[in-house]
């Protein structure tokens, strides 16, 4: 009796300590790995062209890696809590359309109410999601397969087949697209401010680490009066919200909108994310590895022109490290649980 | 609203227009489905020119041909509560092999069961990262996608190949004799009957139900579930694979990017035929019926001049009211049996 009081008291304290650390030891893992291979990558395709290390080139890596980042930012906070967003494409199209022809119809306005429609559109988009998952009960998978066909079915619609031309866009407006303070395009602080606020948020403060206990376990997370449903609808309307954000900083770079707009972005977003560590089934996983995946993606697709290796490739690269992350996720985790196990069982 | 439920009290009452009883009737949402289905067809031959014409009923079928023989499989491996988004690129990828083959000059009935096989392998590396490594099959298939249509690209680049014999293509969208029958309607059924009798009366169909149903519990009662998982994925590659054949065949043409998206299509047609998206629950009739409904109304819409993106509105809409409308009902007769219910929802 005595024994088995002592051995419990010696046991409590261990398990509680290892599995955050375990958790930690493979995501540093993960952000190392990502950020040896773009250091490789970097290197072996600035061997082969040194341009490719120039001004533009790395401006163009940058200003693509915002759109994609941002949204991956968005995605993340979905998969987090064990749903996904697979309307964000869709989502990106209908809002960019909505700020072009707002430009469009009145080349006036300022460029911060065409980014606040926009953002809008992709809010009420997230709205409509969250509440279809919530309180239709039905799966996020299948509620934004729905309405990654529903959305884009209304860009079509509305657009008609028009598209609307860069020239046809306020200057000041492509103005803000190129613009830089210090060096630094402003799609690119707007996307890290976006990252840093969205890192900070899921790190440190509530509403944040909620939607970590939603994602690990929502039986428990309702029994710890974790308001679910709140949180949930939080998730999809931010998550939309910053597709809404992505799409008016793609009319802003492109200068050019049509309905297609966005046309299979989603799978990117979600391989930048699972690359960068965030697990599908939820509870696990950073913005800044999200975004580190799609710094990944992108250094990829644009080495590859460079480096002479066909661009058909491109997709089938972000397939294989679909599969490799979620790979070595899975080798990683059962190993450090085989060790705890073992580390646990011997009582240390 | 009367309220003719005697035990309840007025607020979980209002809500109930009718006694539990009868919408009992509705937990058959197949049936609901195939209603539906046979009321857009009467309709559709009714009101809209040229629907029930022989030519258009050709169509109709080869239309279909793809999504149904997909959703076969399909349906079998989301009863398990796995799933297959890489489908349609296993579809483009077969087509894009088929066409360099048959370039490098390759004779067609080498080069068919190759890509049946191909199917298989591609089919088996799904199930070996789902069954071996544990993955979620959402997130392995989500890679395959794009890794199988990438290769699709690598393979065929933006080319076309075209110059299939007129015997296959013919006989693809050709029909029996010449009369009214197409070639591909008995085949079809077959399947369909095939697939039907293994899921509802076989050991290996109550084995698939078992195991959607609760893995765990299937694995006690001595069931292999892994196993049961890795042979459907295999079975949805052949089947993806042969479909990757026809599709060629039948628009004479491979390229890269056959039926990209169709995987949205298939699952959507699924989970409207009352499959559960968890698994364990769903019947193959009520899928059969969801293919035609989405098909014909598409290619009714087609014949009024609807515009291709209504159509894709319609899809997308069909498919999250085919998991809402369960769910709405199911919260309506829960209201309506018993006051205490009324709580939860």
């Amino acid at each position: 009796m005595s024994a088995a009081t002592a051995q419990r008291t010696q046991e409590t304290p261990v398990p509680p300590a290892p599995p955050t650390s375990a958790v930690e030891r493979v995501l540093k893992a993960r952000s190392l790995g990502i950020v040896l291979a773009l250091v490789v990558l970097v290197a072996v395709t600035a061997a082969a062209n040194p341009l490719f290390v120039s001004g533009q080139s790395l401006r163009d890596i940058a200003l693509s890696t915002a759109i994609l980042a941002i949204l991956a930012v968005g995605q993340t906070i979905v998969i987090i809590t064990r749903s996904i967003d697979l309307s964000v494409g869709s989502v990106l199209g209908l809002s960019a359309y909505a700020a072009g022809s707002l430009l469009q119809a009145a080349p006036g306005t300022p460029i911060v109410v065409a980014i606040g429609l926009a953002m809008l559109v992709g809010a009420a988009c997230g709205l409509v999601n969250a509440v279809l998952v919530r309180f239709g009960g039905v799966p996020a998978l299948v509620v934004t397969l729905g309405t990654l066909y529903i959305y884009r079915g209304i860009a079509f619609f509305w657009a008609g087949g028009q598209q609307i031309n860069a020239d046809e866009m306020p200057g000041n407006y492509l103005g803000f697209g190129t613009a830089t303070v210090l060096g630094v395009p402003v799609l690119v602080l707007i996307a890290a401010v976006v990252l840093v606020v969205a890192g900070i948020v899921l790190g440190r403060y509530r509403a944040g680490r909620d939607l970590y206990a939603i994602g690990s376990n929502p039986d428990a997370a309702v029994l710890a009066g974790i308001s679910v449903g709140r949180r949930l609808l939080a998730a999809f309307v931010v998550s939309g919200a910053l597709a809404g954000l992505a799409g008016a900083l793609y009319a802003a770079r492109f200068g050019t909108v049509d309905a297609a707009a966005g046309t299979g972005y989603e799978l990117n977003v979600v391989a930048a994310a699972v690359v960068g560590g965030v697990v599908v089934t939820g509870g696990s996983g950073t913005v800044w590895g999200a975004a580190l995946g799609a710094l990944l993606l992108t250094v990829i697709n644009s080495a590859l022109p460079v480096l002479r290796i066909d661009q058909f490739w491109q997709q089938a690269i972000v397939g294989a490290l679909i599969l490799l992350a979620i790979s070595t996720d899975r080798v990683l985790t059962t190993r450090l649980a085989a060790q705890l196990r073992r580390r646990n069982s011997h009582g240390r | 609203m009367a309220v003719d439920v005697p035990s309840s009290t007025g607020t979980a009452g209002a809500a109930a227009p009718a006694p539990a009883r009868r919408l009992g009737a509705l937990a058959s949402w197949e049936a609901t489905i195939i209603a539906l289905t046979v009321l857009v067809l009467v309709i559709a031959s009714l009101t809209v020119d040229g629907f029930g014409d022989a030519g258009n009923a050709v169509f109709l079928l080869l239309d279909i041909t793809p999504i149904l023989l997909i959703a076969l499989p399909m349906t079998l491996i989301v009863m398990t509560g796995e799933i297959d988004l890489s489908v349609a690129s296993i579809l483009g990828l077969t087509g894009a092999v088929m066409g360099s083959l048959w370039v490098g000059g390759m004779a067609i009935e080498t080069i068919i069961p190759l890509c049946l096989v191909l199917g298989a392998v591609l089919g088996a590396v799904n199930g070996f990262f789902v069954t071996v490594l544990g993955l979620p099959s959402l997130a392995v298939t989500i890679g395959t996608l794009a890794l199988y249509r990438g290769l699709a690209y690598v393979v065929l680049g933006s080319n076309a190949v075209a110059d299939f014999p007129f015997a296959h293509t013919g006989w693809v969208t050709g029909t029996a004799g010449g009369g009214v029958v197409p070639n591909l309607l008995l085949p079809l059924l077959v399947a369909v009957v095939a697939f039907g009798i293994a899921l509802h009366a076989t050991p290996a169909g109550r084995g698939i139900v078992a195991t959607g149903a609760s893995d765990t519990a299937a694995r006690f009662a001595g069931l292999a579930t892994l196993r049961i998982k890795f042979t459907l994925f295999v079975l949805s590659g052949v089947v993806s694979a042969l479909t990757g054949v026809l599709w060629a065949l039948r628009y004479s043409s491979a390229r890269a990017d056959n039926g990209a998206g169709l995987e949205l299509a298939v699952v959507a047609a699924v989970l409207l035929g009352g499959v559960s998206i968890f698994g364990g629950k769903g019947s193959l009739p009520g899928v059969v019926a969801a293919v035609v409904l989405l098909a014909s109304l598409q290619n009714a819409l087609r014949l009024e001049n609807v515009s291709n993106e209504a159509l894709t509105v319609v899809t997308g809409g069909l498919l999250i009211a085919s998991v809402l409308a369960p769910n709405v009902l199911r919260a309506v007769r829960r209201r309506s049996a018993s006051a205490r219910a009324s709580r939860a929802r």
